[in-house]
């Protein structure tokens, strides 16, 4: 049941809040508890719930919370279908069951004015409030409002965590500390089920109200939370729950994990339906593999989302590229013309992104198959040597032992660093680099001349790995994945913290002047002053 | 009697082998070890053994050592016997007593000889006597020659053949004849007769000598006589009769004499090592200083007062003074050089200033203090009180000109009225060059000239600047930390500075004590975040790097390991922080101009050739991440890049190595300057964007500052600070930068022609040339150089030999050498390992060793207790038998006693 649309706080009654806004919300607690005597002071309290002192609030949240779970706890609040309040009072009640009535009212009007503070600017309201609301969602599971047969929800209060969840994900402020905040919350089986799943319907009916467009705040904030949920991996994982149902908790859907595997997937489609900004695609992208598909009940659903982002281009199909390897690993994805895509993507910019490292872990899982067909790891050998001609040292530090990789994988591809049978012979390059179908690019007909040329390279690392090729490689692989991570700086220490021992060379010309020297450049082109 | 000893030892070893193979040929001497198998070609020590022999050799060995260790048992006193060859039996006793008493005569002589003076003892010197140089003093040497011409003497004959030794000389006919009576004469009597002859040789050549001296003394007079006579003939016909006089010396005779009288590797000059250089270096500064200040406190004190009357006395005193202060200046040498340029035409007024250098008179230091001109105001104050007013605004202007002479002009403000009209030409003249400064000073003369006459402190003030700027102190102790040498050098000029750090150098250097190395490295590390300073002030002092770029030079000679540390840490610290920002932001802002200095400090300290440098490595990865990491922003960051990419061109220029940022750099920088950005026909490579905010930097906005653009060379302060309001300015920069990134595209293509993928590197720099740019109106000589670059890419070769790998030495076959197993003594011990059975080997012997320890332990405890029964047994029996003799002389005794008895009873 919803909470009740129109607030019962009376105008008059909280002009009066000036006075009463001395006295303690605890006391007065205390007096309602009491006896019935004292219920309107109920009205004092709520109307302090709207005070503009940060303290005063926070107090009466707390006793306003304290207030109505002891009235749940002693079932003083009235169950079933609520009527209107007027209604409640010109219909035949009885007294009792009139002042539960009122009660249940000044609940409904708690909750929600606990709702609203949820957007208050000060974090620890909002951060109150919502533990208030849950502990209230808590009171009310235990000792539920309505009638329990007839809902397959059971005693659960999903009507609260919807609205809970609603303010949660703000369309104007980014609420992502209260989100992370609530991620504790979230730990809770049945909770974390319903969250879901009203944020599956709250995305709907929000997204269809703006037509698709974007949404960066509101979209940013269902992310933070949806990241912020932690899917158990087993069955026997379910085991905190908020509510606990005595009866049939094992039909419950919130105590199944393949309910809240199919919540988790409707909730991330539903969301992903949409257009994103490009930002959140790769932040999406990045935990698509490790958090998101294995949680999915059927991780072929993704197939769509990854495609597309597959055929953006650059960093995105990067990203694209793990996801798309899960499906086609564990999923039988068959995906035509992957290795093409694939071959397209080497562009210069590859060693530059910060993706660099991840791409190249996948493209060498890629490539690690011996069934492919040598044209095409030929091409990409060549692609790779054409490409490292831009390349920065950390990143042929990785291409180079990519390619001498590929090359003992596929020994047919030897003829790119040795071909002996044309050694006299003077040739021009004949691979296309225009070309985007490998199997059109002649890499075959071509030598790896651009890793002649990097034997050139100033750095002395890349220089001898370049070297690898006057030789026969050995036969062992080099593992690659040490030196995917290596940094600019990494390598900068190594000779910095290198040669303690040796003395130092030093320049033999004398220095005479600044802008001297090597050749004289500097002085040519800039003077000192 | 070698002879004798020879034949001597000879029998012994004839008589012993004699009965060594007696006893080895008696077979019942000889003990036969069995051997069990028989095996081919094995050498065995010990198949045949000697038992007996061994035995009497061992006891006889034990009776040399053992027993006498034995009997010496117990006694504290020894008797050494230290007589000489006593116990050598080969010596002849003759020889004996012979080499005793020469001992003996040396062992007095020794000791006596170094305080006896009238020891019969010649000096020498050349191998002359001195006595005999002593003498004859006046025998000139030119007159030997006339004296001995044509002689062929028996000397000389005999030191031309054969070495002129006395062995010739023995054999003449006058001695031959006493050969025969030679043998029979004893050795005394031999010596005897030598010395006899020498003393006689050297009476007769000096007699010799005399009457030559008395021949050329009456020559010299006769020839006196005659001179008169001889002037009027031409020295030539004098010549003439020379040579007719002379009889033709023989070139041979000549030449040997010539070689005689040629210096024999006389000493020369030592050859200072580097250290000593450096001492002498800092004790000439310091004696400078010494002088420096005692002229100064000499002259000073005089004339002080003098200077407000008598102007005249003053201008005599001061020349002096200032030709001396100039003549220890020029000993300075080349340091010096600077300085005494501004003394060389000091005039009459400068009297205050060439010697204000003096310690005890404080207000003289005008860089210390600058309150020295005490005088000058009482005098100045009179005539400048109009200017006063106008002064102030002036300075005020003239520190805004220059600000490397901040420091001194603060000073000059302290000094007041007097010196601020000539602190504008004092900054230039310290600016500029030298040139400049003579003429300064020239100009100073013409004042001189005109203004003798009256008092002026125009000129006055201003040589007291320029003097007190170039008087430095000759020694500087080494800065202790950073602010010192900051404080030292903040208030001088660049050339200065070069100065004050050089003497710095000097007077601390190594050799001269133990702490100065450090505070050398010390200074090192001080000088380069100095330089960093620099660099980094507003705007940058480029000129004093540029200054002190050879004393770092110097230093990091001195000191490479210092240095690299140094410039590690500088260069780790900043390359750390770049990392940080680009994990952040994936990317950075360019390095600030003092990491631009440092590198082509780097480049100039360190060779940047190395294949593996601990420093210029670095540098170069450095240099590489800033051209990919630092993305372009404004016009200012490009000059950033640009020398940038000067550094890199630099750094590989020598070892043209392939730097792929580089022309990632230039590509993208050119990219920039493209127009039309919509078919490009190539990829940029980031840091650049195909298009976006930043990407129409080098476009030039007005097409008609291309026709009035002219290149200039960049200051290097554009990296830090560029204000370019107007459009026209912009562009000019702009197209600057266009022409200077050209020019390094041009200098790479040279660089890199050789490379394989030369044309796969430059394609896109070509299409993007050709198409793009070379459609843009540009100047001329940017359009030249634009299509120099597309020829020099297009025509490179593009055909290339397949890649084939190295041809390798073909392995040679397996030869089936045997395996040789080390025997080692005790045979082959087991053990995998060398080091095992190494051990096995050791413990082996030590077992072995162990052994025979014992047995010959046990041995001689038998031999000594054998000994001891003997002894015991001796002494047993000599007491028996004094015993019995005893009891003999008894029984006799007892025997007469009775038979006396007996006889008397009868």
């Amino acid at each position: 049941m919803a909470p009740a649309k129109k607030r019962n706080v009376k105008p008059e009654k909280s002009q009066k809040g000036v006075k009463t806004a001395k006295m303690d919300p605890n006391s007065c607690v205390e007096r309602i508890l009491e006896s019935r005597k004292h219920a309107n002071d109920v009205f004092d309290l709520l109307e302090l719930l709207q005070s503009e002192d940060e303290k005063v609030l926070i107090s009466a949240m707390s006793a306003c919370t304290t207030l109505f779970c002891t009235l749940l706890e002693r079932k003083e609040l009235f169950t079933g279908k609520l009527h209107p309040e007027d209604e409640a009072l010109i219909g035949g009640f009885t007294a009792e069951e009139k002042c539960q009535i009122f009660m249940r009212h000044r609940y409904n009007s708690c909750v929600e004015m606990l709702l609203e503070q949820l957007s208050h600017e000060e974090f620890n309201v909002k951060e109150n409030a919502l533990c208030c609301l849950i502990k209230c969602a808590t009171a009310q599971g235990r000792h539920p409002l309505e009638d329990l047969d007839w809902s397959e929800h059971y005693s659960f209060p999903r009507e609260l965590i919807q609205a809970v969840v609603e303010n949660l994900v703000s369309k104007t402020t980014d609420n992502s500390l209260l989100i992370s905040r609530f991620q504790q919350f979230l730990e809770m089986e049945d909770l974390r089920f319903y969250v879901m799943s009203s944020i599956r319907e709250s995305v709907g009916q929000v997204m269809e109200k703006n037509k698709g467009a974007l949404m960066p705040v509101y979209q940013n904030n269902v992310f933070t939370l949806m990241t912020n949920i932690n899917m158990p991996s087993q069955e026997s994982e379910l085991t905190s729950f908020m509510v606990q149902q005595e009866a049939k908790h094992n039909d419950w859907k919130a105590a199944k994990l393949t309910e809240h595997k199919r919540v988790f997937e409707r909730m991330w489609l539903g969301f992903l339906k949409y257009k994103l900004p490009s930002n959140m695609y790769k932040k999406i992208l990045v935990i698509l593999h490790d958090s998101i598909l294995p949680h999915m009940s059927k991780p072929t659903l993704m197939i769509d989302f990854l495609t597309a982002a597959y055929d953006v281009g650059g960093a995105i199909s990067l990203l694209a590229l793990n996801g798309l390897f899960i499906l086609i690993h564990q999923h039988n994805l068959e995906y035509p013309d992957f290795y093409q895509k694939l071959y397209n993507l080497l562009e210069p910019s590859v060693f530059h992104v910060k993706y660099r490292a991840r791409f190249f872990h996948l493209a060498n899982i890629f490539l690690s198959s011996s069934h492919l067909p040598v044209y095409l790891v030929a091409a990409f050998a060549k692609r790779l040597a054409r490409l490292a001609l831009t390349a920065p040292p950390t990143a042929l530090l990785i291409v180079l032992p990519f390619i001498y990789n590929l090359i003992r994988r596929h020994p047919a591809c030897r003829v790119l660093i040795h071909r002996p049978s044309a050694e006299r012979e003077l040739i021009k390059d004949p691979y296309l680099m225009d070309e985007e179908d490998p199997a059109m690019c002649h890499a075959l007909d071509s030598s790896l001349w651009e890793l002649k040329t990097l034997q050139n390279h100033y750095h002395p690392d890349v220089a001898k790995a370049a070297m690898l090729i006057n030789t026969p490689l050995s036969g062992q692989e080099d593992d690659i994945n040490e030196v995917l991570e290596i940094t600019t700086h990494e390598m900068m220490e190594r000779d910095l913290k290198h040669s303690q021992k040796k003395s130092v060379p030093l320049e033999f010309e004398t220095a005479t002047q600044l802008l001297k020297g090597g050749g004289n450049v500097l002085g040519q082109h800039f003077c000192l002053n | 009697m070698g002879k004798v000893q020879k034949k001597k030892s000879l029998a012994d070893k004839v008589r012993k082998t004699k009965t060594s193979t007696e006893i080895k040929n008696n077979p019942f001497e000889v003990k036969i070890n069995r051997k069990k198998f028989e095996v081919l070609g094995q050498k065995i020590k010990h198949d045949v053994g000697l038992p007996g022999v061994s035995r009497s050799k061992a006891i006889k060995k034990r009776k040399d050592t053992l027993l006498k260790e034995y009997k010496q048992k117990n006694k504290s006193n020894k008797f050494i016997d230290r007589r000489f060859g006593e116990y050598d039996t080969k010596m002849a006793p003759e020889d004996k007593i012979l080499q005793r008493f020469a001992m003996e005569r040396q062992r007095g002589h020794d000791k006596k000889d170094v305080y006896n003076l009238n020891e019969e003892e010649e000096l020498t010197h050349y191998g002359q006597s001195l006595a005999e140089m002593e003498k004859f003093t006046d025998a000139g040497n030119s007159d030997d020659e006339t004296e001995e011409k044509g002689l062929l003497s028996a000397e000389l004959t005999a030191s031309h053949f054969g070495g002129g030794g006395g062995l010739l000389r023995k054999k003449g006919p006058g001695d031959q004849e006493e050969e025969g009576g030679q043998r029979t004469k004893s050795r005394q009597e031999l010596i005897e007769e030598l010395i006899q002859k020498s003393k006689q040789e050297k009476r007769e050549r000096q007699v010799k000598k005399e009457e030559a001296q008395e021949l050329t003394e009456k020559l010299d007079q006769e020839w006196k006589s005659i001179q008169a006579l001889m002037v009027k003939k031409t020295p030539k016909d004098a010549d003439a009769e020379k040579t007719e006089e002379k009889p033709k010396v023989e070139e041979y005779d000549m030449m040997v004499r010539e070689l005689g009288f040629e210096m024999k590797a006389q000493p020369s000059e030592k050859l200072k090592t580097p250290e000593e250089l450096a001492r002498e270096e800092t004790e000439k500064l310091q004696k400078l200083e010494v002088h420096l200040t005692l002229i100064s406190t000499l002259i000073l004190s005089p004339t002080l007062p003098l200077i407000i009357t008598v102007c005249v006395c003053v201008c005599v005193c001061v020349c002096a003074c200032c030709g001396q202060a100039d003549r220890l200046r020029r000993m300075m040498g080349d340091e010096g050089r600077d300085s005494s340029q501004h003394q060389v035409h000091m005039s009459a007024d400068d009297l205050n200033d060439g010697f204000i250098l003096d310690k005890h008179d404080k207000k003289t230091l005008a860089y210390e203090d600058g309150k020295w001109n005490i005088e000058d105001e009482s005098e100045g104050g009179q005539d400048e009180d109009e200017a006063e007013s106008g002064e102030d605004q002036e300075t005020d202007a003239e520190e805004e000109e220059d600000d490397d002479e901040d420091g001194k002009e603060e000073s000059a403000e302290e000094e007041g009225e007097g010196s601020i009209e000539k602190e504008d030409d004092d900054g230039h003249s310290d600016l500029d060059s030298e040139e400049e400064e003579s003429e300064n000073e020239e100009e100073n003369e013409d004042d001189d000239v005109v203004s003798v006459p009256k008092p002026k402190k125009k000129s006055v003030t201003k040589e007291e600047q320029e003097a007190a700027k170039a008087e430095l102190p000759y020694t500087f102790t080494a800065p202790e930390n950073y602010n010192c040498l900051k404080n030292l050098l903040n208030c001088h000029t660049p050339d200065n500075q070069r100065l004050i750090v050089a003497r710095m150098q000097k007077s601390n250097h190594p050799s001269l004590a133990v702490g100065n190395k450090l505070k050398l490295q010390n200074l090192l590390g001080f000088l380069l975040e100095y330089v960093g300073e620099l660099a980094t002030r507003n705007p940058p002092d480029l000129l004093t790097v540029d200054k002190l770029i050879p004393e770092l030079y110097t230093l990091c000679q001195m000191f490479p390991e210092a240095a690299r540390q140094a410039l590690q840490s500088i260069m780790g610290d900043v390359a750390h922080s770049m990392e940080e920002v680009i994990e952040v932001n994936g990317h950075a802002p360019f390095p600030t101009l003092d990491m631009l200095i440092y590198l082509k400090v780097i480049a100039l300290l360190f060779p940047t050739s190395d294949f593996r440098h601990p420093v210029t490595t670095p540098a170069l990865l450095f240099i590489g991440q800033a051209l990919t990491k630092c993305p372009v922003r404004s016009l200012q960051d490009l000059t950033s890049g640009l020398v940038l990419c000067c550094l890199a061109v630099e750094y590989v220029s020598l070892s043209k190595r392939f730097l792929p940022e580089l022309i990632n750099f230039l590509f993208g920088t050119l990219h920039l300057a493209v127009q039309d950005k919509t078919s490009l026909g190539y990829s940029v490579v980031p840091p650049f964007r195909r298009s976006g905010k930043h990407c129409d930097l080098l476009v030039v906005s007005d097409s008609e500052s291309i026709s009035s653009w002219s290149r200039k060379s960049l200051p290097l302060s554009a990296c830090k600070h560029l204000e370019l309001e107007e459009d026209r300015d912009r562009d000019q920069h702009r197209l600057t930068c266009l022409s200077t990134c050209l020019d390094l595209v041009k200098r790479c293509c040279l660089l890199y022609k050789e490379l394989t993928s030369f044309t796969h590197i430059f394609q896109p720099i070509r299409v993007l040339l050709s198409k793009h740019l070379s459609s843009q109106t540009l100047p001329d000589s940017l359009q030249e150089l634009q299509s120099e670059i597309v020829e020099m890419i297009s025509s490179a070769p593009a055909a290339h030999r397949v890649l084939v790998f190295d041809k390798k030495k073909p392995i040679p076959l397996k030869l089936l050498t045997p395996k040789i197993v080390e025997v080692l003594d005790y045979g082959k011990k087991r053990g995998s390992s060398r080091e095992e059975r190494e051990q096995e080997r050791l413990k082996h012997k030590y077992k072995k060793e162990f052994k025979g320890a014992l047995r010959e332990i046990r041995k001689d405890s038998r031999f000594l207790a054998r000994e001891k029964l003997s002894e015991v047994m001796n002494r047993d029996a000599e007491r028996k038998r004094k015993v019995r003799e005893l009891f003999g002389s008894l029984a006799t005794q007892e025997g007469e006693w009775k038979a006396l008895k007996r006889r008397k009873r009868k």
